[in-house]
Order: structure tokens, then sequence, then C-alpha cells
């Protein structure tokens, strides 16, 4: 059953480095840490008019990490406040089960819950780097 | 097949594809344990040091039986200087708590790079109640303690805590230099003995430590029972961790009298079975031939070795030899993440692994990386489980490299 986690989309996924690097100067920059690998993604946002203009991030995980960091890449560019929080809650509601097309090729994670986190990293770290964002502002 | 595989009902249905390397994260329970375990849940359950019926009483002497054994096995003085704990955190907790009391403001807990976290939060803990501080001992690049650095370190040391084995790099801490050194400076040493406990019998007098901790789930007992020991004289110089029954001498609103060392420490009901199944695994441990078992466990982790340093894009973490070691050890092959090479070693290959930092991510931040494979061996590791990793590290390397 896990064998599917390294199926050919998760593994093109990751290596597609989607929004991979750093951004020169960045609205905000979230870290964020899974304490149960020591894994780190560093995501920087340039927001501009209250929408993500560009998105960069770091990552140091495993390659369902790097995969849910570029599909985050994907999805979160011209999202607002609002989009990015629902980012966050819809790519967890897949996990538990809520079908969403923008996160198919994840679905063989939903059968190893231990590595639920390794998905949600990227999606937090942004949720993360909005909430900071508005308490600066 | 490993003829010892008989004493151990993890193996009585597990079929080819029952590789277990994750030893040094928890073994499997020996038949003994589980036996005597079901034993008294069955035939003696009840509470001890209450009940006047006779199933009481006999759960009260399997109790004190269970500490008799448990002082055995580590060559203990006096089966009142041991302490039943829900494991190695709990006890190396509890030595911070009691040890604090000598501590004074200023002077040093000396730990070191090598440490788990249970031994090293819990004594930063004391020093930030204590106004003391902590200090490490480095490590070489072969993942040992660097005590040619002791003497540069030894200004004010009250306290030295660490690893009397690896968990990490499987490297063997030389005790000996350490009991020097606390002659030397007056230090108290407390040694965690979870990765060396699972090896055989241990002699806490030979080693000349203050304070040993080490869990029964790592050597063949239940999971939720682990064993502190400490010197009498300092079990008694600290008022109690953890309050409630059975710790007791005498109770009224405004205040309490306490027990004397061990039940001091043992607040409430103990893990009764979990003592009596502890002392089991205890007893199997010390019927075993250890010098035959040490040299089948050098053979085996000579040969991961010797496969990990032949593939290409593995690094190995950790002593190369075979010698002041046990069969724990790290590596990572590169550009494959930790936890992606034990997911699929799990699914593809039957073999058990585990990936991450360890909680040790002092160390993990000198050897410059954040997460590890880890191997690690057991009496009942054979040939097949070494074929196995290696086959199955070579077959994911070529999936995901």
């Amino acid at each position: 059953m896990n064998d599917a986690l390294y199926d050919q989309a998760i593994i093109a996924e990751a290596r597609s480095k989607t929004g991979a690097g750093r951004l020169e100067a960045p609205s905000i920059t979230a870290e964020c840490d899974n304490p149960l690998c020591g894994d780190r993604i560093a995501l920087d946002l340039l927001v501009d008019g209250g929408k993500v203009a560009d998105i960069a991030h770091k990552t140091r995980g495993c390659l369902l990490t790097q995969a849910s960091a570029s599909l985050l890449a994907r999805h979160a560019k011209d999202a607002s406040a609002a989009d990015a929080r629902e980012l966050r809650d819809a790519v967890s509601a897949f996990l538990h089960g809520k079908d969403d097309e923008r996160f198919a090729i994840l679905t063989p994670v939903r059968n190893a819950k231990s590595r639920w986190d390794c998905v949600t990293l990227p999606f937090q770290a942004l949720s993360d780097a909005i909430s900071d964002l508005e308490k600066r502002s | 097949m490993n003829e010892l595989r008989q004493d151990f009902p993890a193996y009585d249905t597990a079929d080819g594809a029952f590789h277990f390397l994750d030893n040094a994260a928890t073994s499997q329970i020996c038949r003994p344990a589980l036996e005597a375990l079901v034993e008294f849940e069955t035939n003696d359950r009840a509470n001890v040091k209450r009940g006047v019926y006779a199933r009481a009483e006999r759960a009260t002497n399997a109790f004190a039986s269970a500490r008799k054994a448990a002082a055995f096995f580590i060559n203990a003085p006096s089966p009142d200087e041991v302490i039943f704990t829900s494991g190695a955190t709990l006890g190396l907790n509890t030595a911070a708590h009691i040890l604090q009391h000598h501590l004074e403001s200023g002077e040093v807990i000396l730990v070191s790079e090598l440490e788990h976290h249970s031994n090293l939060v819990p004594w930063q803990l004391a020093a930030e109640r204590r106004g003391a501080k902590v200090r490490a001992i480095p490590v070489t690049d072969d993942g040992r303690l660097d005590l040619d650095k002791l003497d540069d370190l030894a200004d004010r040391v009250k306290i030295v805590a660490v690893t009397h084995t690896s968990n990490v790099t499987g490297a063997v801490t030389d005790v000996a230099r350490l009991r020097s050194f606390c002659d030397a400076t007056g230090a108290l040493l407390v040694l965690d003995g979870a990765q060396r406990a699972p090896h055989g019998p241990l002699d806490v007098q030979a080693l000349g430590c203050d304070m040993y901790a080490f869990s029964g789930h790592k050597a063949f007992g239940p999971t939720g029972i682990g064993v502190l020991w400490g010197r009498y004289d300092l079990l008694d110089s600290s008022p109690p961790f953890l309050g409630g029954g059975e710790m007791i001498r005498r109770v009224s609103i405004e205040r309490s009298t306490f027990a004397p060392p061990p039940h001091r420490y043992e607040a409430g009901t103990p893990p009764i079975g979990g003592a009596i199944a502890l002392a089991a695994a205890l007893e199997w441990s010390m019927s075993q031939d250890w010098a035959a078992l040490g040299a089948q466990e050098r053979d085996l982790t000579e040969k991961m070795l010797n496969g990990l340093s032949d593939m290409c894009g593995c690094r190995l973490y950790g002593p190369t030899g075979t010698q002041q070691r046990v069969g724990v050890v790290s590596f990572e092959l590169e550009d494959v993440h930790a936890h992606d090479v034990c997911q699929l070693m799990d699914s593809d290959h039957g073999v058990m692994l585990r990936g991450g930092h360890h909680c040790a991510q002092p160390l993990m931040d000198r050897f410059d990386t954040v997460a590890t494979v880890r191997a690690s061996l057991a009496p009942y590791s054979d040939q097949a489980d070494v074929d196995a990793l290696l086959n199955g590290l070579e077959a994911v390397r070529r999936k995901l490299a």
C-alpha cells in the first residue's frame, strides 16, 4: 500500500521543484519545522494588493514534503489571505477523505497517517506567513 | 534462522519478510516476560503493599522479587536503591530532580553532544531551576565522546550526565575515564543506560557511577516500565519528585512526611505487572551466553558496515570498527531522505528501520545533517536481516536516487 506513496506522479511533482528557491525581497518569510524528523521549509511570499504575487520555498525534507511544497507553489499564486487559509484547511480535509482535484496526486498519503505532517508542513508555513503579515500591518 | 527466535513470540507467526531492525527504539518482548505478565494479570492481580488477602500477598511478594531481580541485573548493592519508573525518560527526570539539590548557582552540569533528548532536556530544566549551567562534551568525527577535551571542561562541574551507549552511533562510552574525571573534580556521575541494558547484565558498582537509568521495552521487557538506580545516600538526600499514595509516612492536611527510598519516588500504584515482566526479561537476559551473543552482534555489525561502505552514495555516521560499540548503525543515502528510505524499506522489503533525528538534534547539528537512517540489531537478528537490509537499500537507491 505504502509503495504507492512513491508512484511516479508524486516523485515527478517533488522533482519539478516548482517554486524552489528564495525571493530577493519577500514581504514575509515563514519557517516551519516538522518536529518528528527535523524537516524544515522556509517560505517567502511577495504580497501585492492583498494577494500573493510571488512565492518561493527552500524545502529540506522528504519526497512527500517536496511534492507538497511544489503543489503549494502552484496553487498559492494570486491567493488572498482567505484563499491561503482555505488551502491549508483543504489539504487537511483532503487527507481526511474529502475529494479535491488540486491534491489528487497525494491520494496514497491518506493511508499513511504518520506522513500527513510531511504534506501539511508547506501549507502550514503559508498560513503562518499570512498571519504574521496581518499582525504586522 | 537464529534459534533464539523461539524465545520471542513476535517470530511465532512472522514470515520471511519480517526483518525487525529498529531494536534501538523498542525491542521485541521475550516469551518469559510475556508469560510472566499474563500470569500476574490472570492469577495474582491485586494492588501491592495494601491488601491482606492471599492474592494481594502474592502480588506484593512478586513485586518485591522483581525489585531484587532488577538489583541483581545491575549488581546494585541493595534492592532499596532500585526505583521502578515508566522508562529511562522518567528515570533521568527523577535523577535530575534529586541531584538538583546538590547544585549551587553557577555550577555546571556536563552533558554531551551525543545525548538523547531524554538525557539533555531534564538537565536543562534542572539547571534553569538552580541557576546552574549546562556544558557539553564534544563528539569526535566517528561519533564518540571526545574525552580528550574533558580537562578543558572541568571548571565548576558538579554533575556529569552522559550516555553509556549512543542511540545513534552505537559508541560505548569509556566510563572508567569519566569516573577518574569525577574523582578528580568531585562531580556526580549519571549514566543513561537505555541502549546498554539490552546487551546483557551490568555492574553499576564496577562502573562507579552514582545513578543509572534504563528502559524495559528496549531490553526485551514490556513497555511502560524502567529502572532508576541511585546510591542510597543520594536517593535519601532529596524530597519526592511526585506526590501521591504509596510514597508517604504520615499525611495531614498541612503537611506530609515521606517514605524512605525507593518508595518515596514511586507515587501511586506502581506498574506492577510491568515490573514483574521486566524482571522475567532481565532473568532471561542473565541466562544468555553474552560472549557468544556479543560475537554474533559484532559479526553482523561488521557485515552491515562493510555493505554500507561499499554502497554508492552511502554516508556512515559513527565508529567504523566493531570494538567498543553495539550493533546500532546510522547512515544516509545521498539525495534520498531518511523517511523515504524507511517507508520503502518496509513496504517493499519488509525491513523495519528508523529514520529521523533520533531525538538527538544536537548530534544531527554536529554532523551537519537533519535525519539519518538507523539499523539496530538484537540477539535474534540474523544474516537474512542484514542481507535484506543491504539488498533493499540498493533497490531503494535505484528507485529514488
